[in-house]
């Protein structure tokens, strides 16, 4: 080796293009295994971008720096007081008799930010929880009280059936019907959305977390639970008059009156699964005579808009979660992580290129000069 | 081949050839660690089911590359790395050179990206358990924003990078066969000892067909 000869350089040569092959080969293979694990190679895959195009496509258009869902909302704060109860189930701190501060966000379901409140079937509370520890709690919940369908890729189905048809600019019912057949347990939601009372205001309304999560205690138990925010304001149901009249704003109206005279409060219900309760389907709802546990109550003291306030940029992913608490093995939890993120990147972005003057408050700031 | 004219000979005053152990152990580990940080990016925000487990994963391993190109940083500033055959045509010295520095830069920034980015979604900085990092970014829609596209843009680009210093060290090894890949590949071998295994003096493995 310490020579080139002639000889040498060309059987070099001779012997190079097996090589240089191998290298093209394995570079290539590298380069292809990259694209397919991305989901370059499948566009049929469904993935978390594919999943908010739909969802963005069933929203008509695109509203820039919104939330692609539950798009309608206000930002919240106040805190969580434990009980003191929860510590049996769960390690995490917020569950001392301790005041953890939050905050949150009242929204309304539907993905324009102009959605009319006398319409809005469902409503949902979201918080992000902020221990002394320095941990966090986010969850995201609404007021039904159990998912529209069993599985996520059924959830993608929904939302492509529900998306306006390009003609006409509603859905299509008969791409509806045909998704009502092919999942049966959409029945029971249906049933829900149209048999269920509505609440007068958020101030009464039933928030469930509907999917099922871990509690793990001190000593290492851990017990599959769900969990509903109670309350305590008393319960007035809407006629479909009052609904049909009511302001297109009267829930955020509604709150402001509220919060000026007291804070509104909820009781946080723990339901503990039994053995062979289903965890991983959401859209089963476990038996009303589970175990209950009043683990603490959730105040809400102030309310700011959510172009200018806190909530805005916070993505509440329902895996943010302290020690103390996990997912379960419900695959909405993972999707929901998924799609949220994607969601939360396309506002975000929106916002920082200056596509987003009327998610940030900019188109009222500049409405407002001569 | 004409490596440089003291890589045959065994003599204490002779041109480093090889890195040492530590440089070698460092940069195998870490190609692995990178490797894998890749592709369990780009795979965990493609995922509707993975990505919970693999973001947990994603977030300890970035900042474990994070330490270690420190180390590593300082043992190759510290420690004088072989020297390229001479006969190397100069672009090609240009272009190791350049991608070396541009790999050092892009492991730095990487992690480093990552770690603010999160920081400026308003996540906590995860790593395992109840332990998290501390925020080194502001929580902020427009920082976040240019953050997220820096690490997926320079994701890819340390991607191709890496690729090419995979092809243009299988070129040493099979095609110039110039003790390059060795002296990341092995250690030294003390004189007489040298001819063993498949390898031969320059310590290359034979070619693969
Ligand atoms: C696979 C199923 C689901 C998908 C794809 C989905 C999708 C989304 C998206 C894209 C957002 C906007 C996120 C953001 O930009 O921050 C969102 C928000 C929200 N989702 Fe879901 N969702 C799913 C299931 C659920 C379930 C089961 C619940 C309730 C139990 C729920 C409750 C909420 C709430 C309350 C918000 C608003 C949070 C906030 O105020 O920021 N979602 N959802
Ligand atoms: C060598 C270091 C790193 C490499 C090579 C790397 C690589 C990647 C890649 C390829 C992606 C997918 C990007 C896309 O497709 O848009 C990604 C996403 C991500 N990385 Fe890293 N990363 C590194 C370090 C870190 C660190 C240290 C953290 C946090 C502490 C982090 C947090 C994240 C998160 C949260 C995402 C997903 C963001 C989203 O879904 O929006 N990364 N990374």
């Amino acid at each position: 080796m310490s020579e080139i000869e002639p000889g040498a350089t060309s059987s070099t040569h001779r012997r190079a293009w097996p090589a240089l092959l191998s290298i093209t080969l394995i570079v290539a293979a590298v380069a292809l295994a990259f694209a397919w694990v991305a989901g370059w190679l499948t566009p049929g895959r469904l993935t978390p971008q594919r999943f908010t195009n739909a969802i963005e496509a069933g929203n008509g258009q695109i509203y820039r720096g919104f939330r692609r869902a539950h798009a309608k909302g206000v930002c919240v704060a106040g805190y969580f007081e434990g009980s003191g109860k929860g510590v049996a189930l769960s390690s995490a701190a917020l569950f001392a008799p301790v005041r953890t501060p939050f905050v949150g966000r009242l929204s309304i379901g539907g993905g324009s930010p102009y959605g009319l409140d006398g319409k809005a079937r469902v409503r949902s509370m979201a918080l992000q929880l902020n221990s002394a520890d320095g941990q966090q709690w986010r969850m995201a919940m609404n007021s039904f009280p159990f998912f529209a369908v069993s599985s996520v890729q059924a959830f993608y189905e929904q939302t492509v059936a529900n998306a306006p048809d390009p003609t006409t600019g509603t859905p299509d019912p008969a791409k509806q019907a045909a998704f009502a057949t092919a999942h049966p347990e959409f029945a029971r939601f249906a049933d829900w959305a149209k048999t269920a009372p509505w609440s007068t205001s958020w101030a009464n309304t039933t928030f469930n977390g509907v999917n099922a999560f871990r509690f793990i205690n001190g000593s290492g138990e851990i017990h599959n639970v769900r969990w509903s925010m109670l309350p305590q304001t008393a319960f007035e149901a809407m006629t479909p008059e009052q609904r049909a009249t009511v302001d297109s704003d009267f829930l955020s109206e509604d709150l402001q009156r509220r919060l000026v005279q007291a804070p509104l409060r909820w009781t946080m219900l723990v339901i503990v699964a039994q053995p062979g309760d289903p965890t991983s389907d959401p859209s089963q709802a476990w038996p009303d005579y589970r175990q209950h546990v009043d683990v603490g109550t959730v105040v809400i003291e102030s309310s700011t808009p959510q172009d200018t306030g806190a909530c805005r940029d916070i993505n509440y992913d329902p895996l943010v979660l302290p020690t103390g608490v996990t997912g379960s093995d419900d695959p909405i939890l993972a999707a929901r992580s998924a799609v949220y993120a994607v969601s939360f990147n396309r506002r975000e972005h929106d916002i920082a290129t200056g596509k987003a003057a009327a998610a940030t408050g900019d188109a009222k700031a500049q409405g407002r000069r001569p | 081949m004409n490596g440089p004219t003291a890589l045959n000979e065994v003599s204490p005053a002779r041109a480093t050839t090889h890195f040492n152990r530590p440089a070698r152990l460092l940069h195998w580990g870490m190609a692995l660690a990178i490797f894998t940080m890749l592709f369990i990016g780009i795979g965990m925000v493609a995922s509707l089911s993975l990505r919970p487990i693999l973001v947990s994963l994603h977030r300890p391993l970035g900042i474990a590359i994070l330490l270690l190109v420190n180390v590593r940083l300082f043992n190759r500033l510290w420690r004088r790395p072989p020297s390229l055959p001479a006969d190397l045509p100069s672009a090609q010295i240009l272009a190791a050179k350049a991608s070396h520095w541009l790999l050092y830069v892009l492991m730095f920034a990487m992690p480093l990206i990552g770690w603010s980015m999160v920081s400026a979604s308003g996540f906590p900085v995860v790593m395992f358990g109840g332990f998290a990092l501390p925020p080194i970014a502001p929580h902020d829609a427009t920082v976040y924003a240019v953050l997220r596209a820096a690490h997926t843009w320079l994701a890819l680009l340390l991607f191709v990078t890496v690729l090419m210093h995979l092809a243009a060290a299988l070129f040493h090894a099979w095609v110039r066969r110039d003790g390059v890949f060795a002296g990341m590949a092995r250690g030294p071998r003390v004189g007489g000892q040298s001819a063993r295994g498949g390898m031969d003096e320059s310590g290359e493995p034979p070619p693969p067909m």
